[in-house]
């Protein structure tokens, strides 16, 4: 990467009144992106499988009760893959996720607009929010399931919640964060109140909007899993809780990778909406 | 028109733009005037005369910023007036206007980095609705061009270009709405010796292309010296006039004048000046320590 970005920086010293021809191709010229295999990371996979599945064999203090990878293969293949009901748990489990996450950014984007421009509107909310900032998602479950009519809701909340708190915040930061010269610079060159709110807070703040986004993905994978386990019949984490008490543990490790599939395959998305929202930095 | 071989440039002849006066009369600035009471400014007056380049030394925290500040329309004065081609700009009365007759370029930069930059400098042409957004984009990329071949870059985003790259599109940011001052707030600071001495040419070039009433801030006498025409030394807080030193060098200036007898006799001049405030600041800072 920071290879690439040298490469397209430009001449510093182009002459103040010569137009120099020669570093316009590195501006425009095409992003290389090379892409170099990374064979030390195989090997390195490879050999975390094979310690493990050695680990079980040879019978280590603490393995003695746990299936290889090899089992652990087998079963994922044989007795989920090809089920219906796994891929459910999957579908149930994004939903909740995709649902937890979209309202937090929704109430708490704007609301994080709010706690940064409004001093008025900061001095009453602001306290209220930060008294309940600190309480762990997981602290809310018994009163959201007491709360909520459905368990469905109530779990989406607990996702939301886990979200909710940490987008405000980010985007409160970058209200907070922006600079003073571009809201002057933008009123001195004449842009109207309500433009520079829309036209400059707002594109000022997408890059914390996104940090919101990358933290706040992360978090709902965690809450929901454990809101799975403690409050619900369905979904990845039920899965592997279930894997647990019934004490097929090739299952619990089938739901420990699956659930680790699943958040990676979000982090992706998300990062490919935040490249698309920012195309001012890349690289 | 202008006789540039003669070496005084725009002063012998009629480039001298018709408007950009700039008056500043018994300015005081006291921030937090029920508890600390910080007298930034006290007692400020100057008068500019359209197309000078004024450049304002002083140690850092002495008010140099506040003034470029209040002229701007960023910021309130305790009393006093400022002027701008005889038009009230700014009293204890008239609440800060910011506008494009006066545009700042400041020494962190601030392109917006959201934005490419042409549509950067065409940011102001736009917004103030002064033309559409085709003959905007056209003068802008004109302008881009003459200011050496920058249009290249015009479609980048602000954080691929360099630093002295960032500062010459500020600029052109800043002209292409035909300001009538023009601020800078020590904006070479931040870089190292060739680029800024590059970057001072280039200063040059536009203010002889294009004069303009230009009020520098700098704490750099140097430069100060070799950009201007005059440089005023301000004390350090509270902020007045200490010293009001006409620059008689003649135009176009190069490094070499840097070893003229003239531009050595002017530094011993001021050198005592800023040495003597700065000492002060550093003393009554130590005190604030203690």
């Amino acid at each position: 990467m920071q290879e690439q970005a040298s490469a397209i920086a430009v001449d510093p010293v182009a002459g103040p009144t010569t137009a120099t021809a020669a570093p316009a191709a590195s501006v425009h010229a095409p992003r290389r992106r090379k892409m170099t295999f990374n064979w030390r990371g195989l090997v390195s996979i490879a050999v975390f499988f094979l310690a493990w599945e050695l680990a079980v064999r040879l019978r280590l203090p603490g393995f003695h009760e746990l299936p290889g990878p090899i089992t652990v293969a087998r079963v994922l293949v044989q007795d989920f893959l090809y089920s219906p009901g796994y891929w459910e748990s999957w579908a149930i489990s994004f939903k909740r996720v995709l649902l937890g996450f979209l309202f937090a950014q929704i109430l708490g984007v704007p609301l994080g607009l709010l706690l940064g421009t409004s001093r008025r509107f900061n001095a009453i909310v602001f306290p209220v929010f930060e008294m309940m900032r600190p309480i762990p998602p997981l602290a809310w479950v018994p009163l959201s399931i007491l709360f909520w009519p459905t368990n469905e809701a109530s779990i989406v909340f607990i996702t939301f919640i886990g979200a909710f708190f940490i987008i405000t915040i980010n985007v409160y930061d970058g209200v907070k964060a922006i600079k003073k010269e571009h809201l002057w610079l933008a009123s001195s060159l004449g842009a109207p109140r309500l433009t520079v709110f829309r036209r400059i807070i707002i594109p000022a703040v997408i890059p914390s909007i996104a940090v919101g986004m990358t933290l706040g993905i992360a978090v709902t994978w965690n809450v929901v899993i454990a809101a799975e386990m403690i409050a619900s019949d369905s979904g990845l984490g039920r899965l592997t809780w279930e894997g647990y008490v019934s004490s097929t543990l090739p299952v619990v490790f089938v739901g420990m990778i699956s659930i680790g599939v699943a958040g990676a395959l979000s982090t992706w998305v998300v990062d490919v909406i935040e490249w698309r929202m920012m195309p001012w930095k890349r690289r | 028109m202008r006789d540039t071989l003669n070496g005084t440039s725009y002063q012998s002849g009629s480039a001298r733009p018709s408007s950009g006066k700039v008056s500043i009369r018994n300015v005081s600035k006291i921030y937090d005037p029920e508890g600390a009471r910080v007298v930034a400014l006290d007692n400020f007056s100057i008068d500019f005369a359209p197309g000078d380049f004024l450049a304002i030394v002083g140690p850092s925290g002495c008010g140099k910023s506040t003034l470029l500040n209040i002229l701007a329309g960023f910021d309130t004065l305790t009393s006093g007036e400022a002027y701008l081609d005889d038009e009230l700009l700014a009293s204890p009365d008239k609440p800060p206007r910011p506008g494009a007759d006066r545009v700042v370029v400041f020494q962190q930069g601030a392109l917006f980095p959201w934005k490419t930059v042409l549509d950067n400098v065409t940011y102001g042409l736009i917004k103030q609705g002064l033309v559409g957004r085709k003959e905007a984009e056209e003068r802008g990329i004109a302008m881009l061009r003459s200011s050496g071949g920058l249009d290249r870059i015009a479609g980048s985003y602000p954080s691929q270009l360099s630093s002295g790259m960032q500062r010459r599109v500020e600029i052109i940011r800043a002209l292409i709405n035909d300001p009538k001052v023009l601020l800078l707030d020590e904006p070479f600071r931040a870089m190292d010796t060739v680029n800024k001495s590059t970057m001072h040419q280039h200063l040059l070039n536009i203010f002889r292309d294009n004069p303009k009433t230009i009020m520098f801030i700098t704490h750099d006498l140097e430069e100060a010296l070799y950009l201007a025409d005059r440089v005023i030394v301000m004390t350090t807080r509270p902020g007045t006039v200490k010293l009001d030193i006409k620059v008689d060098l003649p135009r176009p200036r190069s490094r070499e004048m840097m070893a003229s007898h003239a531009y050595i006799a002017l530094k011993e001049q001021t050198v005592m000046a800023v040495r003597e405030e700065a000492q002060k600041a550093f003393e009554r800072g130590e005190r604030e320590m203690a």
